[in-house]
């Protein structure tokens, strides 16, 4: 892999988001007023429940944790997208990048985007709602690991059907945090859920980190495998993903969609 | 040496259509060579594969000795292209295009590079403009920067000078001369405007239906097929490719 051709990638990521307050708000925005909503929701909860128990670090930081996943996909996608709207796909892979070349650029940019939404989050529920991060100990690290892992998995599958089914497909790849988040028990343990949700739920990388943070919370003993089945589903769904968007590049390259890809198909 | 660019057999079938059929040719160092034909006749088919953004259904392509399929980054790193339905991002400034483009084709002393090309093609003036907001001229301007930022061995340019005036097509042209003669670089190069064929290319190809019909000297071809110019003879290709096809097969 070529460093510079890499570099190229975030350099255009940093240029445009330097010169636009449409990309620089949207880093941070969406994330802030969550953190806000989930903060005063937590804090409400907290007046009505006389358990004594505190919902800031099982309610908040499960939010804090869920976006952060949605930061780091959408970091992917927005920098694959601005190919997209810059029609720009003939000019970028008619260079000698690779496709391994344009992906880690797309993590990269994404790992400097996503950690912008990701200060601000830990800011506000630090400073406005007193969350403290200590609560989790060492297990937050593996955590965010995770989750930024699959995030990755997400940004780069999302990119996928996007490239394969033209433009318009974008409204496909906005919903889809949306769509896992009832499997993976962000707001509660997947026991709640029947069991063929469950099935799901412990397929999908998430589902080990929320569960896994409840039980810290929760004071409960935390399965040693968590992290390690969480970590591993996470590797493996981001491998299946570079191999999704290889092929699909491939096939592109192969129907010429590449340097047709206004006209969406070619069918 | 081999040369800069060699296609061999080159067919490229979208479902049941031939775009291409079969083709093969080279092109050599210091030579500019003209890819001409009816819309339709798979000039830009042929382009986007040299390019290595459309598989050949079958043949190969040689970038100065490199296979485009096997060996694609080495190959397109002594390419590069302009081409008028392809503009460089319109959301980034020249400065910015240039330096991006130049980092992905490993472009040594980008900034000295980028500063020649700037007064080169009279883009100093913009280098912080967006290139969206340039005009089609312009913008033509900064895709031939772009294009010879890494001083290419292999130059591709489809209809290159389409959207310029006459003044600035004609310095265009000489400017792309002088680089072809400073490089010992090669050019395909499409165009439907037959007097610029004329004035640029060594030689020209004519591409109907997928299929090389004819090939020659650009001065000396329309005499030689009874035709009094390039324009003519581009016209009869057009509208009856397969008389010319029974007449150069036999």
């Amino acid at each position: 892999m070529n460093p510079r051709h890499i570099a190229a990638i975030v350099l255009r990521e940093f240029y445009l988001v330097r010169g636009s307050l449409s990309r620089v708000v949207p880093l941070f925005a969406w994330a802030g007023i969550d953190i806000v909503l989930w903060g005063f929701i937590s804090r409400y909860l907290n007046t009505i429940t006389s358990s004594g128990f505190s919902f800031i670090p099982s309610l908040l930081g499960a939010v804090l944790l869920w976006d952060f996943l949605i930061r780091v996909m959408q970091g992917v996608t927005m920098t694959f997208f601005e190919d997209v709207w810059s029609r720009n796909f003939l000019n970028i892979f008619a260079t000698p990048l690779s496709i391994s070349e344009y992906l880690s650029g797309l993590v990269l940019s994404s790992i400097a985007t996503s950690s912008v939404g990701l200060l601000v989050m830990v800011l506000l529920a630090a400073t406005v709602f007193g969350l403290s991060f200590l609560v989790y100990g060492v297990m937050l690290v593996p955590f965010f690991l995770i989750l930024f892992v699959c995030g990755i998995a997400l940004g780069v599958l999302g990119s996928s059907l996007v490239l394969r089914l033209g433009p318009p497909a974008e409204w496909f790849v906005w919903p889809i945090p949306a769509i896992i988040s009832p499997f993976v028990g962000v707001f509660y343990p997947l026991a709640t859920l029947p069991p063929w949700m469950q099935y799901i739920g412990r397929a999908l990388p998430p589902s080990y980190v929320f569960e896994g943070m409840r039980a810290i919370v929760s004071r409960h003993p935390l399965p040693a495998y968590t992290a390690g089945v969480g970590a591993g589903l996470a590797v493996l769904y981001l491998l299946l993903a570079c191999w999704f968007f290889t092929r699909v590049y491939r096939h592109a390259v192969r129907t010429g969609l590449i340097a047709r890809y206004s006209a969406e198909t070619l069918s | 040496m081999p040369n800069v660019l060699a296609a061999t057999h080159l067919s490229k079938i979208y479902g049941g259509m031939v775009a291409v059929d079969d083709i093969s040719f080279d092109v050599r160092r210091t030579e500019i060579v003209g890819l001409l034909g009816p819309n339709g006749a798979g000039k830009t088919t042929t382009i986007n594969m040299i390019l290595g953004v459309l598989a050949p259904s079958s043949g190969d392509i040689r970038i100065e000795g490199f296979d485009v399929a096997t060996r694609r980054s080495q190959a397109l790193q002594h390419a590069n292209f302009a081409a008028v339905y392809a503009p460089v991002p319109g959301n980034l400034t020249v400065q910015q295009n240039l330096v991006v483009f130049g980092l992905l084709y490993g472009v040594k002393n980008l900034a000295e590079r980028i500063s020649v090309l700037l007064e080169q093609f009279d883009l100093k003036k913009f280098r912080d403009t967006k290139c969206g907001v340039l005009s089609s001229g312009e913008q033509t301007r900064v895709s031939l920067a772009k294009a010879m930022l890494n001083s290419p061995q292999l130059l591709l340019l489809d209809e290159p000078t389409a959207s310029l005036d006459p003044a600035v097509g004609q310095d265009i042209r000489n400017k792309i001369k002088d680089f072809v003669t400073k490089t010992s670089a090669g050019v395909l190069w499409t165009s439907h405007n037959m007097y610029e064929v004329e004035e640029v290319c060594d030689r020209v190809l004519f591409l109907s239906r997928g299929k090389i019909l004819l090939e020659g000297d650009p001065k000396t071809l329309p005499r030689e097929h009874g035709k009094a110019t390039l324009e003519e003879l581009f016209i009869s290709i057009a509208r009856e490719p397969l008389t010319l096809e029974v007449r150069s097969a036999s």
